[in-house]
């Protein structure tokens, strides 16, 4: 448990000084919001306020796109000597990843508040009670931990970093056909499927309802279904891709 | 006798696929000294050292460390010994002194103590000055005295080296052996692989040489020169004729014949009195022997005698 602690403190240090990715994975989600709400917003209608709208599907991108990059941090690792390092002093795969995905989440709880903060800056104005509040955060924060154990096993299934990142663009591009932007009834009827029922459209339905105190129906459900789902399926693929790689 | 080994290993065999790597290989390595794995690329030297640190399973053969067998005691085992592999496993964001006093918090150490072991380390790898630099900005050589230090934090009795001087310039791989030769002098085991036959010849009490797999000798420096006669005389021919007439009379006797230079070497105790009666032998009428000399014999001679080809590496490295 302390070795974990340690990993911990590790890999939060390590990726509070990867500067370029911390600006990145802050910018990036900014930007899009910023472009969403004051170049396409206008053309957008949700029947509400554009920023209102989308505010909660930008939050799942920024959380999504940080929490994917752990898969090259993971890479990185394997790739270099480091985890022959720490298996000779017995220290498992498990306090490794642990270590990665808890730097990944308390870095994309970071962004994703400065993200709020630039929101409210520009008009957001959540009508949340404070359980909604931590309804909401207890949704993200799951969403964050399954996305990063998820990539925590992509980044051992990569031969190299640079493979490793191509994922991050694919958890990037994931949001769009969902319902983070546009409204799904708006798109063309062959994606409403999988729109429907891809894990983002449920995490955002559910933000959307906690932070804007509309109905939520079954969304919180199912996000919770999703979320458990991919990081019970994580966990348990990296323990076994951990034990192939280093093998 | 058996008290006194620290690694011990029988018949060791790995396949990756079909590639046989390690074709039985049987190590003995006595408490304390420097033993030596050396080989060119592929011989299977990494291969071992992660069989001997409890990375990789043997498909057979056995092998304890520390009196601990590494399969079936891996933990026991893993708590004696260190390994610095072939890539420094250190963290180029961190400090000099954040990676070693994360690696002090792993081995248990306490934050008093870690501090004032992470400082003692510094100082004796030459590393203090730049112990609050980022690694990032580390030469090769830094790099490599940090992993060496790093792995050192937890005060293992068997320290695993491969290839701790590879892609090293002179100078750093200097400052390296005078590491290794330290870490000897204070009672550690350490276990090298080595392209180097330098490095092998300067550090280690005791060599093996591995090829393909297998172990083809195993000695002392010494008794591996030995091996191939411990001095060559060179004899250096007039003439195409000459070399050929000469060739021709010591057949197998000669143990290098190079036509390009005209050169024949022939074993010898470099005494006076057989070096004349070698010349006498070959060239009764003095005309075909145009100078000689005494050449000590290196490792490379070693290398080439038992395995039939050179160890390509070193020149190539040599110049980096």
């Amino acid at each position: 448990m302390s070795n974990a602690t340690t990993m911990v403190g590790r890999s939060v240090r390590v990726s509070s000084r990867q500067v370029d990715a911390v600006l990145t994975s802050l910018m990036l989600p900014i930007m899009l919001m910023l472009m969403f709400v004051y170049l396409f917003g206008g053309a957008i209608d949700t029947g509400t306020k554009y920023v209102t709208y989308v505010v909660p599907g930008v939050i799942l991108l920024c959380a999504g796109f940080g929490a994917a990059t752990t898969a090259v941090s993971v890479s990185q690792d394997m790739k270099n000597g480091i985890v022959d390092r720490f298996r000779s002093m017995d220290i498992g795969g498990a306090a490794l990843l642990a270590g990665h995905v808890a730097a990944s989440v308390a870095r994309n709880l970071a962004s994703t508040v400065l993200v709020l903060g630039v929101a409210f800056l520009i008009g957001f104005r959540p009508r949340a009670t404070l359980v909604e509040w931590l309804a909401a955060a207890g949704v993200l924060l799951l969403f964050i931990l399954a996305i990063s154990w998820l990539s925590a096993a992509v980044g051992l299934l990569a031969r190299t970093p640079e493979a490793a990142a191509g994922f991050t663009f694919f958890v990037m591009f994931l949001p769009y056909p969902s319902s983070a932007f546009v409204p799904i009834d708006t798109m063309p009827s062959w994606i409403h499927g999988f729109a429907n029922h891809q894990p983002c459209t449920p995490v955002i339905e559910t933000l959307r309802g906690l932070l804007l105190d509309t109905p939520v129906g079954s969304a919180p459900w199912q996000a919770v279904a999703w979320c458990g789902g991919i990081l019970f399926a994580s966990v348990a693929v990296s323990g076994v891709l951990f034990r192939r790689r280093t093998a | 006798m058996f008290d006194e080994l620290t690694v011990e290993a029988y018949g060791l065999e790995k396949s990756y696929g079909k590639l046989k790597v390690l074709d039985g290989i049987d190590l003995r390595v006595e408490r304390g000294s420097v033993y030596a794995l050396l080989g060119p690329n592929g011989a299977g030297k990494t291969t071992t050292v992660r069989i001997l640190a409890t990375l990789t399973g043997a498909d057979a053969g056995r092998a304890r460390v520390a009196g601990f067998d590494v399969a079936r005691q891996r933990h026991r085992v893993r708590r004696t010994i260190s390994l610095t592999g072939q890539y420094a496993a250190v963290d180029d964001l961190l400090t000099g002194e954040e990676n070693l006093r994360m690696m002090a918090r792993l081995t248990g150490l306490r934050r008093g103590r870690a501090r004032r072991r992470v400082a003692e380390l510094l100082e004796r790898f030459d590393l203090a000055p730049a112990a609050r630099r980022r690694v990032g900005t580390y030469s090769g050589g830094m790099r490599r005295r940090l992993d060496l230090a790093a792995s050192l934090v937890g005060q293992p009795s068997v320290v695993f080296l491969d290839e701790p001087t590879t892609g090293l310039d002179p100078r750093s791989r200097q400052a390296m052996w005078a590491v290794i030769n330290g870490l000897a002098r204070s009672g550690v085991t350490v276990f090298l692989t080595t392209q180097y036959l330098e490095e092998a010849d300067r550090l280690a009490d005791s060599i093996a040489v591995i090829d393909g797999g297998r172990m083809v000798a195993e000695g002392t420096a010494a008794e591996l020169k030995a091996k191939v006669a411990e001095q060559r005389l060179d004899l250096r021919l007039t003439d195409r004729p000459a070399f050929d007439a000469v060739a021709g009379y010591l057949g197998t006797r000669a143990i290098q014949a190079d036509p390009a230079r005209l050169s024949i070497g022939v074993a010898t105790d470099a005494s006076a009195g057989h070096i004349r009666a070698v010349l006498d032998d070959v060239d009764p009428r003095r005309t075909a022997v145009e100078s000689f000399a005494v050449h000590t014999a290196t490792l490379d001679d070693v290398f080439l005698a038992l395995t039939g080809h050179v160890i390509a590496a070193e020149k190539e490295t040599a110049d980096v």
